[in-house]
């Protein structure tokens, strides 16, 4: 039990030690592995080569631990293990590379090259992790333990300063803990930028006996991962930030609304409310101050639309995931009518440190209007897909090309999606443009939860916004009209538009819904499900005019439009073409020129966008 | 008060106003989907949106209070073109069936479509709803594609009726709305339609075999004739027929029905009403003139007159208006020449009446049905109320969502026990026990209010003396519960500030009835619970205008207004109006009734608008009787069981066709009004008794009912200002004694009606007949939700007949073990008094060895049930006898 400041203090000093010395911060013989348990990881195996680590490690009778961590954030080239305090980084290991580390690093000394990361520009390879230009740029706020500590081991949490955020806190007056949280500019990282602090100050202008704090982990956003690494990373620190909270606006209760489909965020996350508990962290009478909190997790069943904040409590309370009518807002109204605070997870992760450190230093980092940093689900045609933290104010290029390290097969730059399906899409000519949630906004895109979407010039902009608009028609939740009808309307419209059977007032028609579905719909999903449309006509609009006018795809994605597929003389045979095809119409020896029999083919485009020579072309 | 611009003219609003509600006022009408006053915002047709500051973004003027400064544009061309995209939208995927749906003109879809300009011709194809028509209930059908998912039927189910039977399934395009797993049968529904009167659209229709288009019904503002609520409605009317049922907003039902009020019509319009005078011969009846019935009836009249002067009887009617009830009295009394006038009443609320009359000074209920919302607890006892006062009912459930307590002792385990707060089951015919046991325990813990005994009672130190030693262990054993449960009962019960008791037959129809209805008089007086707003005690009166007939003197002690008829200056006052002598002595009750027509005491009888043959006590005594009699009359709708034995029916009109007022179970006096003309030669009741008056040589001459409302207000102080011109659409509850008189909302403020509250030592005895070796069962009766009394009414709607089709009876899981019964057997159940058959329900709602019998069927339960009378009222002993599983009839 931890009873109070001093408890936590030995806590803190018995256990700083193990992670100061794993991180190379104070002398050690010993050595630890780390191996990356975020869920990217283990679809990769990461799970069993944590095992035969093990397994390996006892044969060798070594003594070593193996730690199960959160995401190192670098997917790309998962799974990664880490030996400390070497920090000797080995990427994309398979279960079978496990005998080869532990006997070339853990028991010959030696540094096993294999599985090092090749910095593809410069063919070296990089021993650190500081070696990896991925990491170069990137600030570890929300994610500073993800890859760092155990994420099922309470105790290495406090060994971080964990809940010394809570108790600094339970020192103040809860008006001083959200002066600190306004002072520090932190806004809403779910999407909205609404100011956290002045949020908080809402609920507790409100005197109720009964608030609650609730943490919306319902990620919904395709390719969207934040919120689950820092779950499974490190849950403990939105504990300890919803206790943070709960204590500012006189709350005493918390619900963490995470979706079923995160089995293992929900995991940790479950042990850390339970650790936390027998630690006396959560309950009764915390750090002996007389401050009462706890909290339980409640599962979503997945539906997108609970994310949106009035539909999470109307889910929370057992009804249907659907949102309600604002005002009231939540901080007034909101859980079973009582005065709620919703958070994001990333939002609560940053909150500890905003508190232990100061406004001053949180406001340090980032832009004026748009403090700290900002995790960024990297994806699509970059080298480095991942997870990545950055500060407010970064470009797009810098994220794209130095962190991201640039387009796969050097392809030519098309788009980029930030904000996930309610967001925009953003292109060559705003690359230099700075990331924060206004000037986003300004560009016609928004921050959302931070999924980032990379797109070459394989990709139409048209179809790309017939996929998230599709997307949206599956997850409206059909209470209001512009939304659930709207979708799918503007669905029917690009649709139209992909088959060269639209008219060029068929544009009219789609911004005009589009407008009328922002501006009239019930929730942000309704008010933001046109965006990837918006911004396609905004900066891809010719596009749009080539598919309806010239019948013409430039992507060669739009089957409808495509005639027929044609292997150029850039055809070196490697088959990979012929090897894929699902209806086998490809035909050719290795190293020559194939051909595609044009009756049975059914033009799904996999040839095409499987060629690494581009040699496939469409008619 | 804030000041902001609509439309650019300056405005002052409330704080606390919507936008909506301020534009209706000015006259501005915002078009409006999913919004009803009186549910949750659903904000989700997005019709109603409002340009605000010249934002971009639009915002629903039904959830956007007022506020200082705002400038709002309801039309601007950014506005009208939002709201036309969202029509566009909803009529997209809407099939495009106007011309063949039963809804256009009623339909809001078409309005708008038509006010905006939407083109038929949809702007917006991608595709149609498509979902089968969901036919499952009884009542209405569910068309998925008509609807637009406004939302309202789910929230009316849910708010409104705290049902919650209707909800959404799927999501985006392919969401609509059903049952629960889609199938009725296995919903919560109770068949209300509320759904179907808020739908917008044609998605929620009525199961109509009438084709009618709405542009050529008209529509009348009436009272529904089923039960005591009094809930407004219009009969929608179609070539003379009536096609529809709407509820009105503005009435005290909210614009709430039940399955009765909403769907149950098909009788007006029935193939099976009688439409001539029918004058038995030789056994047979055949068809007569008016003037043939009225000169036998005159003829009879005069012979049996000559022989047995005082064998002259009538059973009034609570079916039909007040003034009718006033002129049939008015017959008995100055006509027939005695008081043996009396009506069902004595069956159901004689007890409240006799009880309350005694310790109040008024029998009815002390709180209106607007107050029951703003009770802090409510306890039912002995009333189904869901069943027998669905309206009300939901009200209650409002009030209990609101935060109200809910306690119920019941011997069934009723709708409301499952959302109570504590339920007890007790042992039919407890209830004396019960309420002293809970009074022992409040004045023992000194729960009660001594200074409301002090300043407005009186009799309380007797009644300290007959309850101190009635322990609740005492009371527990005789209902059949723990002390605990009496206790919390009471703990609950006076912790309210404004208290609540309903109560009905469950109360009243015992032989200990009176005193089951003084104890709970006792109980509101000890914790200074009646006389106050929302708090008070509360019979539940059963029949549409059960109040009126007895207000109307349609009882053997009373004349008009509870005035008796042994008091010399009301009776003078009579005498001096009609012109005649009047009997001093009180009449016959109804079972004394049957008892003189079975001894040849009553020779002449004249029934008008009750069953007897179905809703007495023993049926073979009353069947008996009624084959004894010398010459009967019934005036009445359908060829009745009892008018079958009938020497002369006279076809009367239904309140559909006629004009007049019932008096509801709040005591509020209401209109109906004629919406069709009298089917075939029947005549309103009031033509009728009037005719038959002048015929038998009292010749009277009302114009109207008008007419004679007047000339009984004058007579009757507590309807004194009952002014036709008055009533208007809300009407006005008594007491309301001059043409100032705003009506009294609640009874007993400041003084009780007889001064001061009396309480009356009560002491508890077992029903007259208790189970034994022979009969070891105990029948309780009582009514179902779908039908009405003696089912003349409710039978003639095919879907009502699919609920409830038949006589059943129900047993618990033990009782049906004990004797081999399996659900839905048929077995016949005998008493001392006759044997009956009924469909097995095997319930767990019930105790063992107590079964429940609705009494709606005829030679059902009344074939079992006890004549056992009530000292005091001679209230028959419905609710308790001794019965058995027989194997024969």
């Amino acid at each position: 039990m931890i009873q109070n400041i001093n408890d936590l203090l030995n806590h803190y000093e018995k256990h700083k030690i193990k992670v100061m010395k794993r991180h190379g911060e104070m002398p050690t013989e010993k050595r630890e592995v780390l191996v990356c348990a975020g869920t990217g990881c283990m679809s990769s195996k990461s799970m069993d080569l944590i095992d035969n680590l093990k397994e390996a490690i006892n044969d060798h009778n070594l003594d070593i631990d193996v730690h199960g961590t959160g995401c190192f954030g670098f997917c790309e080239k998962g799974p990664i293990v880490k030996v400390m305090p070497d920090d000797t980084f080995y990427s994309q290991v398979k279960p079978s590379d496990a005998a080869g580390i532990v006997e070339s690093h853990l028991v010959n000394d030696e540094v096993f090259t294999k599985k090092l990361y090749t910095n593809p520009e410069t063919k070296q390879k990089a021993e650190k992790t500081s070696d990896i230009p991925f990491y170069a740029k990137q600030v570890r706020i929300a994610l500073r333990n993800c890859g760092f500590i155990d994420a099922e081991c309470i105790d290495e949490y406090i060994g971080t300063l964990g809940y010394q955020g809570l108790y600094k806190a339970l020192q103040m007056t809860p008006q001083e803990v959200i002066d600190v949280v306004k002072a520090s500019g932190l806004r809403g990282r779910g999407g909205g930028g609404f100011p956290t602090g002045l949020k908080w100050q809402f609920a507790s202008n409100n005197e109720t006996d009964v608030k609650y704090m609730v943490c919306n982990a319902d990620e919904g956003d395709p390719g969207a991962f934040m919120d689950r690494s820092i779950l499974e990373g490190d849950p403990s620190s939105v504990i300890e930030a919803m206790a943070i909270g709960a204590y500012a606006i006189g709350a005493n209760y918390g619900y963490v609304y995470v979706r079923a489909e995160y089995p293992t965020a929900v995991n940790r996350l479950q042990k850390a409310i339970e650790q936390a508990r027998e630690y006396g962290l959560l309950g009764e009478n915390i750090l002996g101050t007389g401050f009462n909190y706890d909290m339980e997790i409640r599962l979503g069943a997945g539906a997108f639309v609970c994310g949106e904040e009035t539909a999470l409590i109307a889910s929370i309370e057992g009804e249907r995931g659907m949102p309600r009518t604002k005002p009231p807002f939540p901080a007034n109204e909101g859980l079973w009518g009582a005065p709620t605070i919703i958070n994001n997870v990333e939002t609560y992760a940053v909150i500890p440190q905003i508190i232990m450190n100061g406004a001053d230093w949180f406001k340090s980092i980032g832009t004026e209007k748009s403090s700290g940093t900002k995790v960024f689900a990297l994806g699509g045609k970059v080298k480095n897909t991942g997870l990545i933290e950055v500060p407010m104010g970064i470009t797009l290029r810098e994220i794209i090309y130095d962190i991201g390290g640039g387009m796969t097969k050097n392809r030519k730059f098309k788009a980029v999606l930030t904000g996930g399906p309610s967001g925009g899409c953003l292109s060559e000519q705003h690359l230099d443009e700075i990331v924060d949630f206004d000037h986003l906004k300004e560009l016609g895109s928004m921050m959302g939860s931070g999924g980032m979407i990379v797109l070459d010039d394989k990709s139409c902009m048209v179809d790309i916004a017939k996929f998230y608009i599709d997307f949206m028609v599956d997850e409206s939740c059909g209470k209001c009209t512009p939304c659930r009808e709207g979708t799918i309307q503007m669905y029917d419209i690009l649709n139209k538009i992909t088959s060269g059977k639209a008219t060029i007032e068929d544009i009219d028609l789609l911004e005009a819904v589009a407008h009328s579905t922002v501006n009239t719909s019930l929730c942000g999903l309704g008010q933001t499900a046109p965006n990837p449309i918006l911004s396609t006509l905004q900066y891809f609009r010719e596009e749009y005019i080539d598919h309806i006018e010239n019948h013409k795809c430039e992507a060669s994605v739009c089957k409808d439009l495509i005639s027929k597929y044609v292997i150029t003389d850039a055809c070196t045979g490697c088959t990979i073409c012929a090897k894929n095809c699902p209806v086998q119409c490809i035909s050719g020896e290795r190293k020559s020129l194939h051909v595609i029999d044009h009756d049975a083919c059914i033009l799904c485009g996999d040839c095409f966008s499987r060629c690494p020579f581009d040699a496939i072309v469409t008619e | 008060m804030v000041k902001l611009k609509i439309n650019g003219k300056s405005v002052e609003a409330e704080v606390g106003t919507t936008v909506l509600e301020l534009t209706r006022e000015m006259g501005i009408e915002i078009p409006t989907l999913c919004h009803d006053d009186r549910l949750s915002k659903e904000t989700s047709c997005r019709l109603c949106v409002v340009e605000v500051n010249k934002d971009d973004k639009l915002l629903t003027s039904c959830n956007l209070p007022v506020q200082e400064g705002m400038e709002i544009e309801t039309h601007s061309e950014r506005v009208v073109e939002a709201r036309k995209h969202n029509l566009s939208l909803l009529w997209g995927p809407h099939p495009n069936e106007c011309v063949t749906c039963e809804a256009s003109g009623n339909c809001k879809l078409e309005k708008y479509n038509y006010e905006y300009d939407i083109p038929v011709e949809p702007e917006f194809p991608a595709y149609k709803r498509e979902e089968p028509l969901n036919e499952s209930n009884h009542f209405f059908t569910i068309d998925p594609r008509k609807c637009i998912l406004c939302g309202k039927c789910v929230r009316m189910c849910d708010e409104q009726m705290g049902i919650g039977a209707l909800g959404y399934v799927n999501r985006g395009k392919e969401t609509f709305v059903t049952f629960g797993q889609d199938d009725f049968e296995k919903a919560k529904c109770v068949s209300c339609g509320n759904c179907v009167s808020v739908c917008p659209t044609g998605a929620l229709m009525p199961k109509n075999k009438i084709k009618y288009r709405n542009w050529e019904t008209t529509k009348t503002r009436t009272t529904c004739p089923y039960c005591g609520v009094g809930c407004q409605i219009e009969l929608v009317v179609s070539k003379g027929k009536v096609v529809r049922v709407d509820p009105v907003v503005d009435g005290i039902n909210q614009g709430l029905l039940c399955v009765k009020g909403k769907f149950a019509y098909n009788f007006i319009n029935h193939e099976g009403r009688l439409t001539t005078p029918l004058i038995k011969e030789d056994g047979e009846f055949r068809e007569a003139s008016w003037e043939e019935a009225y000169a036998l009836i005159a003829k009879r009249f005069k012979e049996i007159k000559a022989k047995n002067p005082d064998g002259f009887a009538g059973l009034a009617s609570a079916r039909v208006t007040n003034e009718e009830n006033y002129l049939f009295m008015k017959m008995v009394r100055a006509v027939f020449g005695n008081n043996n006038v009396d009506h069902c009443a004595r069956l159901c609320h004689a007890s409240t009446v006799s009880g309350l009359a005694t310790t109040l000074g008024s029998g009815a209920m002390t709180n209106s049905i607007g107050e029951v919302i703003n009770h802090d607890v409510i306890f039912v006892t002995g009333s189904n109320t869901t069943s027998t006062h669905p309206v009300i009912a939901s009200y209650m459930k409002q009030a209990v969502a609101r935060g109200a307590k809910l306690i119920v002792a019941e011997p069934r385990e009723i709708d409301l026990a499952q959302m109570s707060d504590l339920f007890v089951q007790i042992q039919p015919g407890s209830n004396v026990a019960l309420f002293k046991g809970m009074a022992h325990h409040i004045y023992k813990n000194n729960l009660h209010s001594p200074e409301y005994i002090n300043e407005r009672t009186e009799g309380f130190a007797e009644f300290v003396e007959s309850i101190k030693n009635f322990t609740t262990e005492e009371a527990a054993e005789i209902c059949g519960c723990t002390a605990k449960e009496i206790e919390e009962l009471a703990e609950i019960y006076a912790s309210g500030d404004k208290a609540g008791i309903y109560y009905a037959m469950g109360v009243t129809q015992h032989s200990q009835g009176t005193n089951g209805v003084k104890s709970i008089a006792n109980l509101g007086l000890l914790c200074g619970n009646i006389g106050v707003e929302s708090g008070g005690i509360n019979p539940l009166r059963g029949q549409n205008n059960v109040q009126g007939a007895c207000d109307m003197g349609g009882l053997p002690n009373n004349l008009t207004g509870y005035q008796k008829v042994f008091n010399d200056e009301a009776r003078v006052k009579f005498e001096k109006a009609w012109g005649v002598e009047l009997d001093p002595n009180v009449g016959l009750t109804v079972p004394r009734m049957m008892d003189g027509m079975y001894s040849g005491d009553v020779g002449f009888m004249y029934v008008m608008g009750e069953n007897p043959i179905v809703s007495d006590p023993d049926i073979n005594h009353v069947i008996e009787a009624f084959e004894k009699v010398e010459f009967l009359v019934v005036q009445d709708i359908f060829m009745t069981e009892t008018a079958e034995y009938a020497d002369v029916v006279l076809p009367a009109s239904t309140y559909a066709e006629k004009e007049g007022t019932f008096t509801n179970t709040e005591r509020r006096v209401q209109f109906i009004h004629k919406a069709i003309e009298p089917v075939g030669d029947s005549k309103p009741d009031w033509v009728i008794l009037q005719e038959v008056m002048t015929a038998l040589g009292y010749p009277q001459d009302f114009e109207s009912p008008q007419e004679i409302m007047d000339e009984l207000r004058r007579l009757t102080p507590i309807y004194g200002g009952m002014d036709y011109d008055r009533l208007g659409t809300v009407g006005l509850q008594w007491p309301c004694t001059d043409d100032e008189h705003p009506g009294t909302r609640y009874l007993h403020k400041g003084d009780f009606a007889r001064g001061k509250g009396l309480f009356t030592p009560v002491e508890y005895v077992n029903p007259m007949e208790m189970a034994d070796d022979e009969y070891p069962l105990t029948l309780t009766t009582g009514r179902t939700l779908y039908h009405y009394h003696t089912i003349t009414m409710t039978d003639k709607t095919e879907g009502i007949m699919a609920m409830v089709p038949e006589n059943f009876v129900e047993v618990s899981e033990g009782t049906a073990h004990e004797y081999g019964l399996t659900d839905k057997q048929r077995v016949y159940i005998s008493s001392r008094r006759g044997t009956t058959e009924a469909v097995v329900l095997v319930v767990d709602t019930i105790k063992d060895n107590v079964i429940f019998m609705p009494f709606h069927f005829a030679r059902g339960a009344n074939m079992l049930t006890n004549t056992a009378l009530d000292e005091f009222c001679d209230i028959p002993e419905l609710k308790v006898c001794a019965a058995k599983f027989d194997d024969k009839l």
